[in-house]
């Protein structure tokens, strides 16, 4: 397993294919051939070497996310920022080298990805980023005791995630056990014990009668564990009535159509490539 | 007066060791039941008190929290060891998400076949050595104060000295390149409560052995 965390420790995959639809408004990761001056004291420009879409992105005060194009561990970042209407830029990691150049110019604290660029800061840490996304953006509970629950719940969520974002990465031998055991914590650990919450209050979300990141956080594992496993929230209907409500939010409505900055799943071709980036095996 | 907080675990370190320090550190009062055999973590479970049906569980302000970094954040805030804002917490935040996932490789290593815990804990001094503690290094050398945020006393020095006494005791030389790290752990270990949880006799839990490992093994069957 150390294989795999040094792989989405160190960054996630890359889905190098062609964009998924045209219209995708991205930005290519470029190089310029020379880098450029930037006035003393311009600490927020120092990507120096990035084309003009990432100047515009910084003065516009845009978020810009540091990744591959994949979901990998910043998909939840994508979610979150969608979710709370927040427009985001994005700088796709391509080869080993664009790795290389993120942590040689001392831009990734703990030589890792996800990076996001917010607000002057370089965050890292997927935590650490969504927890700053939610609190800015209101969607961290109304006082402590609510955060406290919020937490508790995304920490279970961020545990299953773990497992489907990591099962494509398994050898094939494995992959029946490991879905299996995806399977059966899906339905009796997580979901159950969501659908308990949902039940418990009767309200139409999960924290404080009030739309949080735990709501959105748990609307895409649901996404996620119903491609693995199809009609696996079948048995569960109030996490499929949130799901459904969630989804008809407009922001959320808006990211789940073509052409937004969703990434697709895993596949082997983008498998391959991930692991040319990393220099793997 | 409020109850003390209630800490639900095995009694050794595990994952309810940072929530010790923690709390400890704070200068908090807490009371420990441990798990010992099956039945007793059955009943936790039945009387559905672990959400996800697993330990760390701490009773504390009329709540049942279970994960570790929920708790951690909630003592954090409620402590004032969270920073004074939002760009405060989110480096404490960075830091301290760091320290945790290299304790958790330490923590992992124990239950690990002989020939793979010793690659485990060489990983984890590596990590240690090349990737978190040269960052810290160079955080307190660029700022120059006393502690990692703020200027003031956090979550996020508790768990470096936590993390750094976890990593001396794998390899005891680990620090040598690091000398604003040894005085910062110099330091930190005089604060008074934290003084206090590094004398003998406190809550502060020993390293795992093989002893703890198997009752662990049986409680959880695996």
């Amino acid at each position: 397993m150390e294989l795999w965390s040094l792989l989405w420790g160190g960054g996630g995959c890359s889905l190098l294919g062609p964009p998924s639809s045209a219209g995708r408004s991205v930005p290519a990761f470029k190089q310029l051939a020379q880098p450029r001056s930037w006035p003393a004291g311009a600490e927020q420009r120092r990507s120096q070497d990035f084309l003009g879409n990432q100047e515009t992105a910084i003065m516009a005060g845009k978020p810009t996310l540091h990744y591959f194009d994949g979901r990998g561990r910043m998909e939840a970042i994508r979610w979150l920022l969608a979710a709370a209407g927040v427009e985001f830029e994005e700088k796709y990691i391509a080869t080993p080298e664009d790795l290389d150049k993120l942590r040689n110019d001392g831009r990734l604290m703990f030589g890792q990805v996800p990076m996001v660029e917010i607000d002057g800061m370089e965050l890292v840490q997927t935590r650490a980023i969504l927890n700053y996304i939610a609190s800015k953006h209101n969607l961290y509970g109304k006082d402590l005791k609510e955060r406290a629950l919020i937490d508790m719940y995304i920490e279970g969520m961020a545990d299953l995630n773990e497992m489907i974002i990591i099962f494509p990465i398994h050898p094939p031998g494995e992959k029946e056990a490991k879905l299996a055991l995806i399977k059966e914590k899906t339905t009796n650990r997580y979901f159950p014990a969501f659908e308990k919450v949902l039940k418990s209050h009767g309200q139409d979300y999960l924290v404080g009668n009030r739309l949080s990141r735990a709501d959105i956080h748990l609307v895409e594992l649901i996404y996620n564990a119903e491609e693995l496993l199809p009609g696996v929230t079948a048995s569960f209907p109030l996490l499929k009535a949130l799901k459904t409500r969630i989804s008809n939010l407009p922001n959320v409505k808006k990211f789940l159509q073509p052409g937004s900055q969703r990434k697709p799943p895993m596949n082997p071709k983008s498998l391959e490539q991930a692991k040319k980036i990393f220099r793997l095996p | 007066m409020a109850a003390k907080p209630k800490l639900h675990y095995f009694r050794g370190r595990g994952r309810m060791e940072s929530v010790r320090w923690l709390l400890a550190a704070a200068g908090v009062e807490f009371e420990e039941e441990f798990l010992e055999t099956r039945e007793q973590y059955e009943k936790l479970q039945k009387d559905g008190r672990l959400l996800f049906g697993q330990v760390p569980l701490v009773e504390i302000d009329g709540m049942e929290l279970t994960q570790t970094r929920a708790i951690l954040s909630y003592l954090a805030a409620k402590y004032n060891l969270y920073g004074k804002d939002l760009k405060e917490r989110v480096r404490i935040d960075m830091y301290t998400d760091g320290t945790l996932d290299l304790m958790m490789m330490v923590a992992v290593g124990a239950f690990k076949p002989p020939a793979e815990k010793e690659e485990t804990i060489a990983s984890a001094v590596k990590s240690a050595k090349t990737r978190y503690f040269p960052v810290f290094e160079k955080i307190l050398k660029d700022h120059g104060e006393d502690f990692l945020v703020g200027n003031k006393f956090s979550w996020a020095d508790i768990q470096l000295l936590e993390a750094i006494l976890l990593v001396e005791e794998l390899d005891a030389s680990v620090l040598s390149d690091f000398p604003l790290l040894k005085a910062f752990k110099t330091r930190i270990s005089n604060i008074p409560t934290i003084k206090k949880f590094l004398q003998p006799g406190s809550q502060r839990k020993p390293p795992p052995d093989s002893h703890y490992v198997a009752v662990v093994r049986e409680i959880l069957q695996f």
